[in-house]
């Protein structure tokens, strides 16, 4: 225990603080200390095991406080030294309620020395409504007497709570205003009476504090709650940053306040980066290249511009590649943007390579870190993951990798093909699904899916399914398609020896098509058209009707002879080909689900064939252009030519 | 302007042939009767081409500034494309960069 104030503050009496004070300040400690949990903090922590059994105030929520407090720079440095912080190198609880009281004494004008703390002082304010705890300091000032302090500070306490739970919840200001509004006008120092109810509190309530403190009359200055509200705005960002990030029971306490804190990784966070990283790259201890960077990066379908900036802040030594610190801070930053928050001006301390190589050692990298996470994370996934399933094709994976992946864990290798994303948003959000979804764990083995990432999933730089590059032209026209529809129902329906008649000449327009076409697939609907040319063509698309008619405009020197050749050696295989394919048909027919994929094969077979067709169309019309223009050209010869043979 | 003294740098490197080890090329000759400017080209070994207008105005900076200058340049360049997202020809946006440049702009002026 620490007693009296630091050694080098404390050279007089000890450190007194009173009842109100004393709750104050040890909010406001166990906020800064709450920060430090990451470890920013250095400095023996069971010095300040105190009260409040919290860690070193971290020195960065605490500058922001004593920034909040708006005295000058100097005058901090000087508080910070009076202190002690400086001399014993953190912000024990000590020098922490030092350092509050000379903040005090500033802001009441009296100079910043140790003597100042001795005598009564207003509590210390803070704008940046960080704290409520100092607002509502602000507020008991109006003690204009002993009892009514009493119970002023009573509903202060429990405003107090109130707020601390309303701190996350953003409603700062609204709450602020009622305990900020009896406006202040600087009470004279009543030392006398408030230091009687002061001491009764004090002795009412026993506190691990070191020395209560001498009463004193706390100044009020109500644009302070007011300045609140700008204030909370930020922490309202935070608040639901950190609830998005962390999982459960996360450490809220840690990141409430301050604006640090989106900057700072959790060790969930942390854990998911590495297993990203690893899959990215292997050795932890390597880096990841640009490219393989930039293509991870992209996935996460923020803009370039923004990735480029990410990218520029990350990679402190500009060598074109992440390490894996780097790597996090990147990854961190790219998710924090994708939350809403905007991009810094520069790295956080927090983010900086330094400090999350020491803040965090090296991952283990050890099945069983792994599995749990990846367990907490799988049970999010899963039911993600069976939608995805659903929804996308196989084929579309290759998404921000995703912190389920591997339900067991063992397939780790198989995540560096199933890369799915998964903000930490995403797994927060998923933990409340039911647990019944690990008996989907089996499915997405192969393909795990993240939550959000399902938008994400479908927008992502994965393209649809292509369609398979199988260049079947098959159908010359619409009508092949319902052919075809029509054929395979009915195939497998009649059983029989259906072969379609033997393609006599195939429509025209077959053979032009015919000139790219594969062979033994094709042939089979080759000469189903035919077939079903002559039985349904008027009901056919205007594709058929613009060919047949644009056939006759063509001299057709090729497209003839390649009609010809095609003909004939689809007509001889179209023989062979189409018994053989009657013979699946009844296998076919068995199995109706078979049906109905070799329908929806089909249908896709005939789209891509009528893509084909249009093509070809176009082509071939460019082709009669030409065509065209040569025979103009001819006739012009020609007739140059008469009149000389003529004569 | 600028284009003009675009080619004029091309013309230099022509003429330098095969030594282009030479990087640095301080270009003093654009000097305008009426707006007196003058222009700094340089050359990198990849050929990226840095031209800098100066304002006469400005009581001649040394070379050695310039060198210095285009040195910074240089190297805000590289971190620049060593940044995967960046597509080699796009306006460069890094804020760094733009930082050192103004930077560098400032301590001239």
């Amino acid at each position: 225990m620490e007693t009296a104030a630091g050694g080098g503050c404390g050279s007089g009496p000890p450190l007194l603080l009173s009842e109100g004070e004393q709750q104050c300040y040890s909010e406001l400690f166990a906020r800064c200390a709450g920060a430090a949990s990451g470890g920013a903090g250095p400095g023996p922590p069971e010095a300040a095991r105190v009260s409040l059994g919290a860690a070193t105030a971290a020195a960065g929520p605490v500058a922001d406080l004593f920034r909040a407090s708006q005295l000058p720079a100097e005058t901090l440095h000087q508080i910070t030294e009076l202190c002690g912080a400086k001399r014993v190198g953190y912000f024990g609880p000590t020098q922490f309620y030092v350092a509050l009281k000379l903040i005090a004494a500033a802001q009441s004008g009296l100079p910043v020395r140790i003597e100042s703390i001795k005598c009564e002082l207003p509590l210390p304010r803070f704008m940046m409504s960080k704290n409520d705890g100092e607002i509502r300091f602000g507020n008991p000032a109006e003690l204009h007497g002993t009892k009514v302090q009493i119970p002023y500070l009573t509903t202060e306490k429990n405003s107090f709570k109130r707020m601390d739970d309303e701190d996350k919840q953003e409603a700062q200001s609204p709450t602020m205003s009622p305990l900020a509004s009896p406006p202040s006008s600087p009470p004279p120092y009543q030392r006398v009476p408030l230091s009687h109810g002061y001491s009764k509190l004090r002795s009412g309530t026993e506190q691990m504090h070191p020395a209560p403190y001498e009463a004193r009359q706390p100044l009020v200055q109500p644009e302070g709650p007011s300045s609140g509200g700008p204030g909370a705005k930020p922490l309202r960002h935070q608040a639901s940053l950190i609830r998005s990030f962390s999982v459960e029971r996360e450490l809220q306490d840690n990141n409430s306040n301050y604006p640090d804190e989106p900057w700072r990784i959790t060790e969930e966070q942390r854990e998911y980066y590495v297993n990203q990283f690893r899959s990215l790259q292997p050795d932890p201890s390597s880096f990841i290249s640009g490219s393989v960077a930039k293509n991870f990066f992209t996935k996460s379908k923020l803009s370039i511009p923004e990735l480029s900036y990410i990218w520029e802040l990350s990679d402190a030594d500009c060598d074109g590649a992440l390490t894996l610190p780097e790597f996090c801070a990147a990854f961190h930053l790219i998710v924090a943007r994708k939350n809403g928050y905007p991009l810094p001006e520069g790295l956080p301390p927090t983010l900086q390579p330094e400090y999350l190589q020491a803040a965090f050692p090296k991952p283990k990298w050890d099945c069983a870190l792994f599995e749990s996470y990846s367990e907490s994370m799988s049970a999010n996934q899963q039911p993600r993951d069976l939608n995805r399933m659903e929804k996308t094709s196989v084929k579309d994976v290759a998404d921000f990798p995703v912190p389920t992946q591997d339900v067991t864990g063992d397939d780790k290798q198989a995540l560096k093909n199933t890369i799915n994303e998964a903000l930490p948003k995403d797994v927060s959000e998923d933990s409340a699904t039911p647990k019944d979804s690990n008996s989907l764990k089996a499915r997405p083995r192969s393909r795990s899916y993240s939550s959000t990432s399902i938008e994400e999933a479908m927008k992502r730089g994965e393209d649809p399914p292509t369609p398979p590059p199988r260049p079947q032209k098959t159908h010359s026209r619409a009508s092949s398609l319902d052919l075809n529809k029509v054929f395979q129902p009915t195939v497998p329906a009649t059983k029989s020896g259906l072969l379609p008649p033997p393609p006599a000449l195939p429509p025209r327009p077959c053979p032009s098509q015919s000139e790219q076409v594969s062979e033994t697939e094709l042939l089979p609907q080759l000469n189903r058209v035919p077939s079903q040319a002559a039985e349904c063509s008027p009901a056919k698309k205007d594709v058929s009707y613009s060919q047949p008619p644009s056939k006759p405009i063509r001299r057709k020197f090729r497209p003839e002879n390649q009609s010809t050749e095609n003909q004939e050696p689809s007509t001889a295989a179209g023989g062979p080909t189409s018994v053989a394919t009657v013979k699946p048909h009844p296998t076919v027919q068995k199995q109706s689900s078979k049906q109905k994929k070799a329908i929806q094969t089909a249908i896709r077979k005939n789209k891509e064939a009528n893509a084909v067709l249009a093509r070809l169309n176009s082509e071939l019309q460019q082709q009669l252009k030409e065509v065209h223009q040569e025979r103009i050209a001819l006739e012009n010869q020609l007739e140059q030519l008469r009149p000389v043979t003529v004569l | 302007m600028v284009h003009t003294s675009l080619d004029v740098v091309d013309e230099k490197i022509s003429t330098m042939g095969k030594a282009l080890v030479d990087q640095r090329e301080l270009y003093l000759g654009l000097l305008y009767p009426t707006e007196d400017y003058k222009v700094y080209g340089y050359v990198t070994n990849s050929k990226v081409k840095f031209v800098m207008v100066v304002d006469s105005s400005n009581t001649a900076l040394r070379d050695n500034e310039i060198r210095s200058m285009f040195r910074k340049l240089h190297n805000s360049y590289t971190d620049v494309m060593c940044n995967p997202f960046y597509n080699p020809g796009d306006r460069i946006q890094s804020r760094a960069f733009d930082s050192m440049v103004t930077s560098m702009m400032i301590q001239v002026c």
